[in-house]
């Protein structure tokens, strides 16, 4: 840990900008009383033989002094020195809210900001969530849940995690087998077998929240299993399963395959809800700082790209090859620009079936940490706002879309209405106690 | 050896194949496209979703895309594949999609190197065990115990201790191959001959030479049977490890192209894992046979 500090510390030397110039004064005072305070008594130390002198345990303790963690935090945002790393590698599963991940390797934009970075495709969540703790990426595409899940050690060992950008939103949908095409309502689904991508994901969440708003308790009345997303479609055509709400492209998959029909886009149940997101952990972004800034750059200006209709062809035919997703480019480019058979016989429009967006509105974390709450993934009081503010980094994200010219927001907060009900983010406790279908103990 | 049987076996296994792949071609053909009774709109819409093309004379065809993707694929469809995946061997397009040599290469490797590791622990301990029976029997009960346990089971303990996917698929593989190795060599080395070793001491051979030249010798033929069963129980465990943990190889191979749906690569990927199974087992066959021998 003091290792890390120090490092990170010694790098200010190269970020010689507005926001570290302040810093520098700090730590110069401080540094100066140290030295009064004679650890040191050699004459007129410079700064450098001062830190080489102190040592790492001293210099962490006066490092905790002088710099809150908050501080810390927003260094992601300043203009980018050289990367310190620059070969990385990014972990992804192979469905369509990955998309700015995976195509800024093939349309450049991690080389764009310096980086040489390679995506690694996993086969599932629980793949991906070993590979970003124990190191094996550097960066990781997860779901949006995911991020607070690891910080807070529900379902793995506790890591802190940081979600710099949400990739997509929207973009799943609930698939039934086609055997199923009477089903109009969540009642008609009791005892139905379902699978989600994982236990932390928004597809878990959403698909508890639109049977329990149809009075079906999830734990009770129908299975949910998690199933890695490229498996799910296998599933439904050997009958294993009668549906899923799944991220794209397994829901136009389906339909491709001529086993499923699309029941409800997730846009139905919360319109821009958000989905998949781009995660580092806090002792990669603190190590490598300019690698972290640069990799954010590289993202939030690739999200912005992708949430262009103008390219969405392009993107499709971009991602479809084996290496990345492996897919027909014409179930991408159903999915991507919104024209898709919906398996009941007809061709739907719905240009915003998925989009794109970078800002992690900690109202958003909020939503999930209340129904992770509700079914019972947290126990005890949780702190809300804390949680969702250390990790989705709403204010690093507007600086670095205000530097690249992209729109910012006034508030990191806002209401969201969720199948007609509305979420107030400032009430949480009371939002998870008006729910009468829930699994708390 | 009967000596009785005429004919050629060859010619018998040459038969039996074609008539498999006859059956095979003959049950999986799919009639061609009729267009008689579709709309319009119908046709547009399987066009959309691409069941079908447009030939060039105006007319459709089933998609030969997706032809690959539905029912089970014929053997054309597999050939077509193979000469697909065969040409392009050994190129590499990226962190995820390595031509098949270099799958074929990472599973050898793995498997080479968790089956040598396991295989010179086993004989190691076996010999320390079936030199002193106190030992032995004191040990037995846990190489019992442990013994049975599939490998696979420990994959998650495994994969959470030493946190490395690529370690995890050697050392699975290293727990299908230790147990059968390391209890018949301890149970060769405990029924060797006395008369050997009492040879061995009345001349007073040095122990590097008595285990060289005597236990080990005299042993071989029980410590090859097995190491067999291990190298068997070894490659069984190699395919799912990769399944599992995602490492690119033959057996990730076969999972990734099932879970893209196209059954003909996941025959494909079967047809390989059995090639590399058949080139292991006769070059570990060519090995044994150098130190087996008749009493």
């Amino acid at each position: 840990m003091s290792d890390r500090i120090a490092t990170r510390t010694l790098s200010f030397d190269h970020g010689a900008s507005r926001e570290t110039a302040s810093f520098e004064e700090h730590f110069e005072q401080t540094l100066d009383r140290a030295v009064t305070a004679a650890v040191l008594q050699a004459a007129g130390p410079t700064r450098r033989q001062l830190l080489a002198g102190l040592g790492a345990a001293a210099l962490t303790a006066l490092v905790s002094e002088v710099f809150p963690l908050e501080t810390l935090r927003a260094f992601a945002a300043d203009p980018v020195g050289k990367p310190e790393k620059k070969d990385l590698s990014v972990g992804f599963i192979p469905i369509t809210c990955a998309t700015p991940i995976i195509m800024a390797e093939p349309l450049g934009f991690y080389k764009k900001y310096g980086l040489n970075a390679s995506v690694r495709r996993a086969a599932g969540w629980a793949m991906i969530r070993d590979w970003a703790i124990n190191g094996e990426v550097d960066a990781a595409h997860m779901l949006t849940p995911m991020p607070l899940a690891i910080t807070m050690g529900a379902g793995s060992v506790p890591k802190p995690f940081y979600m710099p950008a949400v990739e997509n939103i929207n973009g799943q949908a609930i698939t039934l087998h086609i055997k199923h095409k009477a089903v109009k309502t969540a009642s008609d689904m009791k005892g139905f077998r379902f699978c989600v991508p994982f236990d932390y994901s928004m597809h878990n969440y959403l698909l508890r929240y639109f049977l329990a708003e149809g009075g079906v308790h999830p734990d009770k009345d129908v299975q949910i299993r998690v199933v890695p997303p490229p498996e799910m479609v296998a599933n439904l055509k050997a009958g294993n399963v009668d549906g899923y709400l799944a991220p794209d492209p397994f829901n136009q998959r389906a339909i491709y395959e001529n086993v499923g029909f699309i029941f409800k886009l997730s846009k139905e149940i919360w319109d821009r809800h958000p989905c998949c997101a781009f995660t580092v952990s806090q002792d990669f972004a603190t190590k490598y700082p300019n690698t972290f800034g640069a990799l954010f750059r590289a993202i939030v200006d690739a999200t912005h790209y992708a949430s262009n209709p103008a390219h969405r062809k392009e993107i499709a035919s971009a991602i479809a090859p084996t290496n990345y997703l492996n897919q027909p480019v014409t179930v991408l480019e159903q999915v991507l620009t919104g024209t898709y058979a919906d398996g009941l016989g007809s061709i739907k429009k719905d240009p915003n079936r998925i989009d794109f967006d970078p800002y992690p509105w900690h109202s958003m974390a909020v939503w999930i940490l209340t129904q992770m709450k509700r079914w019972g993934h947290l126990k005890g009081d949780v702190n809300y706002k804390s949680v969702a503010e250390q990790v989705y980094r709403a204010a690093d994200c507007d600086r670095i879309a205000k530097e690249l010219g992209y729109p910012t927001h006034q508030s990191t907060t806002m209401k969201h209405r969720i199948m007609g009900k509305e979420f107030d983010p400032n009430n949480p406790e009371a939002y998870v106690k008006s729910f009468h279908i829930h699994s708390m103990a | 050896m009967a000596g009785q049987a005429k004919g050629n076996p060859w010619f018998i296994s040459v038969f039996v194949l074609m008539i498999f792949l006859l059956a095979w071609h003959f049950f999986t053909l799919t009639s061609l496209f009729d267009a008689r009774g579709l709309t319009d709109e119908q046709l547009q819409l399987m066009e959309f979703n691409g069941d079908i093309v447009k030939t060039p004379d105006g007319g459709y065809a089933w998609n030969p895309e997706k032809e690959k993707v539905k029912g089970v694929p014929g053997p054309l469809a597999v050939l077509e594949k193979a000469k697909a995946e065969l040409a392009e061997a050994f190129v590499i397009k990226g962190t995820n999609d390595h031509g098949i040599a270099y799958l074929v290469f990472y599973t050898v490797s793995r498997f080479a190197g968790g089956f040598l590791a396991a295989s010179v622990i086993a004989i190691m301990l076996g010999v320390v065990l079936g030199l002193n029976k106190v030992l032995f029997r004191a040990v037995n009960p846990f190489i019992q115990i442990l013994k049975p346990i599939s490998p696979l089971a420990w994959m998650p303990l495994l994969l959470y201790t030493v946190k490395d996917p690529k370690w995890t698929a050697i050392l699975v593989v290293f727990m299908a191959a230790i147990w059968p190795t390391l209890a018949t060599t301890a149970f060769g080395v405990s029924s060797l001959r006395k008369e050997y070793l009492h040879v061995a001491a009345i001349v007073q051979l040095s122990w590097h030479k008595r285990l060289f030249k005597v236990i080990l010798p005299g042993a071989a033929p029980t410590i090859v049977n097995g190491l067999r069963i291990s190298f068997g129980s070894a490659l069984v465990a190699v395919v799912p490890a990769e399944m599992l943990l995602g490492e690119l190889g033959v057996g990730y191979l076969s999972w990734i192209e099932w879970n893209n749906l196209d059954i003909a690569g996941v025959i494909f990927a079967i047809l390989v894992v059995g090639v590399v199974g058949v080139i292991l087992d006769s070059g570990f066959n060519k090995l044994a046979g150098l130190v087996t021998y008749q009493e």
